[in-house]
């Protein structure tokens, strides 16, 4: 297995040593890991020379950079105005029903995380939400179904 | 240069001036929370908004560089009633549990809020729907976010001052809070407890950990002998406190005030900074020699000073490979405890286990430093407790005494003499004069060739300063010095200290010795000074300081009668056997967070 | 004032070979682009409507060897969504309109800030790169593109809190002056445009300036994309001309039922029924970044306030006190009155509020928080309060 220093080496490898590769870094420690630790800000902090609260700070300020531990997979639903107005609320607890987890929290096999998120930018094809990078639009609680069931099916 | 007018009244100013500095000119005090005149403009808190006329929005004063014809108004209708919703909004998330707060009557959310008769509690109360944490665990710093209006000035004192950058912004909108890594503890992260924080919080957010209650439990312990030292730069400092102008040298009241307290003895920090001058003077000489004559490559150069334990954690944390270069010598905070319980308590015929140590410091990390575990070589702890001397001043207004009128008194005796040496260790770059006034003399067997021993070029307020010296006519033992440049640097602030480890480093900064004061302008700037602080006092405590030095007939280190006594009758020599026991320590590696 | 009725432009998405039209540019001189630009009327289209050849202009003038190009896709604002789609059909348009700016201004690297939310467009947009800056090599034109994600921070969508997150800070908006032409990305002179205005420079230079002036009103000119959601049978993407009325606005894609219209999105304004005829949707009326959403007389308006600025509590970047605390106020405000903890006339005090967050904020999202909360609660008083 390979470890944080390697890992965060090779992204910084990628990126830069300068300031403005933090957030690149931190978006691939995103990628990889769904969240970031507190090993890996410091291993950040440590090489790009920049101090770990800093990093912390920096991190936070961003909701997809979150410190808490997520699942392999992180549904946003979109709870801003038209997805709300739109049947967001049906969605949500279809899919709390079908995961068996309540809205933040993650799935006991570590596979699902759920969260509310802002905007996503479809509000033409609301309720909307994001499985990690992917969008999912006009759901509908049997849509929604299908879709998380291919989710545990198949990957 | 740029027009404008302010409320009417024409000004000129140069160009970049902001609004905030060109009313200031026209005696127009526009009320600030986020700016610091110490700080980098933030523009955050916007109590300093301003109207300029035919203009859509109000401006931040404290952030917005003067224009050319500007109009400004700093106190129009729209400004008041904004900068009203601005204190009313702050309070409303802010823990107002005025009367039980450590700040009380020295608030500056407090000040605003009456100046302003605010009070009507227009909105909701948001303080009560949050959870907050009040972080109690260091021994040096409270952190009270319940207390925090987010105004980022201890967040920019960290990084910008201190380059230390424990703290910082994490979270937004409702969420946003000051925070350290990951909100652990000030305790467990990089934090070197310099307490510049504290001087700048305009609230209650950031307070020292306060030992007060402890302190009169002891004096007032009929079976305790409380022993209590004042560091160099509280005498400079102590005033502001209770009502003085900045710049007032009050040594002779604060003794006699010290004494009327009730502490058994009043002795003085200068006593072990002298001996600190001894010791490490020594140890650098020891050090060149190992290195010349001995041609010893393992020998760590340059040397650093360890007097500032704000200092000594940062570098712990954050240049750890330069340990080595570390002074061994204790803080003169920590030779005097150490010494309290030894070498006085066998003076005076007292039981070590009854003898409590006070010690009054400019330095909220002195408190930390006394807590270290490394720290108890009489066996005891060497410190018990470490008060500001902002926890002075307030002791010495409960014990209701009127410090103004108060007659001049010495320090006693044993522990309580002083040369001028050793008060110069309040100010920037003073242990560097204070050892080369003595290590010159011990080489050479003459005075530092500069006038009046006032050796000026390591004084001042700039960053980093370096100087040298050059030895000529060494004595016999000292032959190996001769010629020899002896060079030396200066830092104060921590992260101009960063910036000069950063160039020992490199390569860039070749120098023998090193002294490092954590705070802005040494120990007159420290974290446990009077607040408020600022350049402008801490050049007044900086003058006390030198002045002070001036006045004492014994100017240099090695000719105080007291330290010549105590190496007779109790250590020997320095770096001796029992120096070693008691006046030297050891330092550790520490994380990076 | 002439009203335009509802009419379609296909600009935007007309497909055209930035090839020949960048060819076309480079035998232009840099004051020649930008004065065309100015001509054409050009206005921000991301919602504050700063004349864009202006801006060029100033960052034209600005001495310095190191400036930047760069495009905000961050595109945040709730019911806004145009520049997705953008970026996901024309992207090299895009491009193309950098590059067009580049040797209007004189800078060699220009940046996108793409909100994380469209992280799935990266893998398109960098292989769409990849052909540009081989355009560019085979042109000759020294400039090129690096990609940027942002990490759901709506704020970024700021142009100085866009700046600070590049150079890998918090999004924090920074105080003004300076403007970004003088101190921008990295602290060089910077000119920032919205995504569709950057290509509607490139089909300023393909048809000229005047067909672009041409479109729309005097405060107004050209077209616009307009992201439509809410309740509507037309939900969708529409490129029109400017100048319209929301009356005619509303009697194209309303669903006959439409109460008030959300121009411009959360930080926007509202217009109720009554004002529809009079408002004209445009920088002489309500201007906006494109979001129009539609609520029909079944939406409770407090509810859709309650949302928005749930929203603003989330997404104040939280350093200045109006914002952070203010957003709180008046989310936590309505809540009371609707509750019964506070009489109506609270709501009174919140718009006071409102008013000061307008004046004192530190940035443009602080201020436009007011007018939202402001034309909402003017128009719908009741229904906030029952």
């Amino acid at each position: 297995m390979i470890t944080i220093t390697e890992s965060v080496r090779e992204k910084v490898g990628k990126h830069g040593k300068t300031r403005d590769a933090l957030l690149p870094v931190l978006q691939d420690i995103v990628a990889e890991q769904n969240y970031l630790s507190d090993l890996a800000m410091v291993e950040v902090a440590k090489q790009l020379n920049i101090s770990a609260a800093d990093v912390f700070g920096t991190a936070t300020f961003y909701s997809f950079l979150t410190p808490r531990p997520m699942g392999k997979y992180v549904i946003r639903v979109c709870k801003t105005i038209s997805c709300s107005m739109k049947g967001k609320h049906e969605v949500l607890s279809t899919i709390e029903e079908t995961l068996k987890i309540k809205l933040g929290e993650t799935s006991a096999d570590r596979k699902f995380s759920l969260l509310e998120t802002n905007c996503i930018g479809w509000c033409h094809k609301a309720p909307a939400m994001l499985i990690n990078d992917e969008p999912f639009t006009e759901l509908t609680p049997k849509k929604v179904t299908e879709v998380l069931r291919e989710y545990i099916k198949n990957r | 240069m740029v027009k404008l007018s302010v409320n009417g009244l024409l000004v000129e100013v140069p160009e970049g001036t902001t609004i905030l500095e060109a009313a200031r000119k026209l005696n127009f005090k526009i009320p600030v929370l986020c700016h610091h005149d110490d700080l980098c403009v933030a523009g955050n808190c916007r109590v300093c908004v301003v109207e300029q006329l035919g203009g859509k929005a109000l401006l931040a004063a404290c952030a917005t560089p003067v224009a050319e014809g500007m109009q400004i108004l700093t106190n129009s209708l729209k400004v008041r009633t904004a900068r009203k919703h601005v204190i009313e909004l702050l309070l409303s998330e802010h823990n107002a549990d005025c009367t039980k707060c450590y700040k009380n009557g020295n608030c500056e959310l407090q000040d605003l809020s009456n100046e302003f008769s605010v009070g009507d509690h227009i909105f909701l109360d948001l303080i009560y729907h949050k959870e907050y944490t009040i972080d109690r665990f260091s021994p040096a710093i409270q952190k009270d976010d319940s207390k925090c209006i987010r105004c980022q000035r201890c967040v920019r004192t960290c990084e910008q001052l201190q380059g230390v950058n424990a703290l910082s912004v994490a979270f937004k909108g409702d969420q946003q809070k000051i925070s350290t890594f990951f909100d652990h503890s000030m305790a467990e992260v990089i934090c070197t407890n310099c307490g510049q924080c504290i001087n700048r919080c305009p609230t209650g957010a950031l307070v020292e950990r306060t030992y007060l209650d402890e302190v009169w439990d002891a004096i007032l312990d009929p079976e305790l002998h409380v022993v209590v030292q004042t560091a160099p730069a509280v005498r400079v400092g102590l005033g502001e406190d209770l009502g003085l102008e900045p710049g007032e040298r009050v040594t002779g009241k604060m003794v006699a005030t010290l004494k009327r307290l009730g502490f058994n003895a009043v002795l003085d920090t200068d006593f072990t900074a002298d001996l600190t001058i001894m010791e490490e003077g020594t140890e650098l000489l020891t050090r060149l020699k190992k290195a010349l004559v001995d041609k010893d490559e393992s020998v760590s150069l340059p040397m650093t000073t360890s007097c500032s334990p704000g200092w000594v954690k940062f570098i712990e944390h954050t240049f750890p490979e330069y340990l080595p270069n570390v002074s061994t010598c204790k803080s003169p905070q920590q030779m005097f405890g150490a010494l309290a319980k030894t070498y006085y308590a066998k003076a005076r015929n007292l039981d070590p286990k009854k003898i409590v140590t006070v010690s009054v410091m400019p330095c909220t990390a002195k408190k930390y430093e006394a807590d270290r575990p490394e720290m108890r070589s009489s066996g005891y702890k060497d410190v018990d407790y470490v008060l500001t001397t902002r926890e002075l001043a307030r002791m010495i207004r409960q014990a209701g005494i009127d410090f103004q009128l108060m007659k001049e008194d010495r320090f006693d005796k044993l522990m309580g003499s002083s040369s001028g040496a050793a008060v110069i260790f309040g100010a920037t770059g003073g242990v560097m004069e204070a050892a080369l006034r003595t290590a010159y003399e011990l080489v050479t067997g003459r005075e530092v060739p500069f006038e009046k021993l006032n050796i000026t070029p390591v004084r001042g307020f700039e960053g980093i300063r370096q100087a040298s010296v050059k030895i000529e006519g060494c004595l016999d033992e000292w032959k190996f010095l001769e010629g020899v440049e002896l060079k030396c640097a200066v830092a104060h602030g921590l992260s101009n200290a960063r910036e000069l480890m950063q160039g020992v480093k490199d390569g860039k900064i070749n120098v023998h010795f090193i002294e490092v004061m954590a705070c802005p302008g040494g120990c007159l700037g420290g974290g446990g000074q009077p607040i408020p602080t600022n350049q402008v006092i801490r050049e007044k405590r900086a003058a006390a300081i030198y002045a002070e030095d001036m006045s004492l007939a014994i100017r240099k280190s090695h000719e105080n009668p007291e330290v010549l006594q105590l190496y007779r009758d109790f250590l020997g020599e320095p770096l001796g056997h029992l120096s070693h026991e008691l006046l030297h320590t050891h330092y550790k590696e520490r994380e990076r967070y | 004032m002439r009203n335009i009725p509802v009419k379609r432009v296909d600009l935007i998405f007309e497909k055209v070979t930035c090839k020949e039209i960048f060819l076309k540019t480079l035998e232009l001189k840099p004051e020649e682009i930008i004065q065309s630009v100015i001509e054409s009327g050009l206005k921000g289209r991301g919602g504050a409507g700063f004349p864009t050849g202006l801006k060029w202009q100033f960052a034209a003038r600005e001495k310095s060897n190191e400036k930047y190009i760069v495009c905000n896709a961050d595109e945040g604002e709730p019911g806004t969504f145009k520049d997705r789609e953008i970026l996901d059909e024309v992207p090299e348009k895009v491009f193309c309109g950098m590059a067009i700016a580049s040797r209007a201004i004189g800078a060699k690297v220009g940046y996108i800030y793409l909100r994380g939310e469209y992280k799935f467009l990266v893998p398109k947009l960098e292989a769409r790169l990849n052909e540009f800056h081989k355009l560019m090599k085979s042109v000759g034109h020294d400039f090129k593109i690096l990609l940027r994600l942002g990490s759901g921070a709506y704020i970024c969508g700021e142009e100085s809190a866009l700046f600070e997150s590049i150079e890998g800070k918090r999004g924090e908006p920074r105080n003004k002056p300076p403007y970004p032409t003088k101190a921008g990305l990295f602290n060089k002179p910077t000119c920032i445009n919205n995504v569709e205005t950057l290509v509607y420079t490139v089909m300023i230079q393909k048809y000229g300036a005047a067909h672009f002036k041409d479109l729309g009103t005097k405060d107004s000119r050209g077209s616009k994309v307009f992201s439509v959601s809410g309740d509507t049978p037309k939900a969708g993407i529409y490129e029109l001309e400017l100048g319209m009325s929301v009356q005619e606005f509303v009697d194209v894609f309303g669903d006959g039922d439409t109460k008030t219209v959300q121009v411009g999105g959360a930080a926007g304004f509202c217009v109720p029924r009554k004002r529809f005829d009079e408002t004209i949707i445009g920088f002489e009326g309500v201007p906006t970044g494109g979001s129009m959403k539609l609520f029909n007389s079944s939406r409770s308006m407090y509810n859709v306030l309650h949302n928005y600025l749930d929203f603003f509590t989330e997404e104040s970047c939280g350093q200045c006190t109006p914002c952070r605390v203010g957003c709180q106020q008046l989310l936590k405000g309505i809540e009371a009155v609707k509750k019964g903890e506070k009489s109506s006339k609270y709501l009174d005090e919140l718009v006071k509020l409102a008013a000061t967050m307008k004046l004192a904020a530190k940035c443009g999202l602080g201020q436009s928080v007011g007018n939202a909360f402001s034309s909402i609660v003017e128009n719908f008083k009741e229904e906030i309060i029952y």
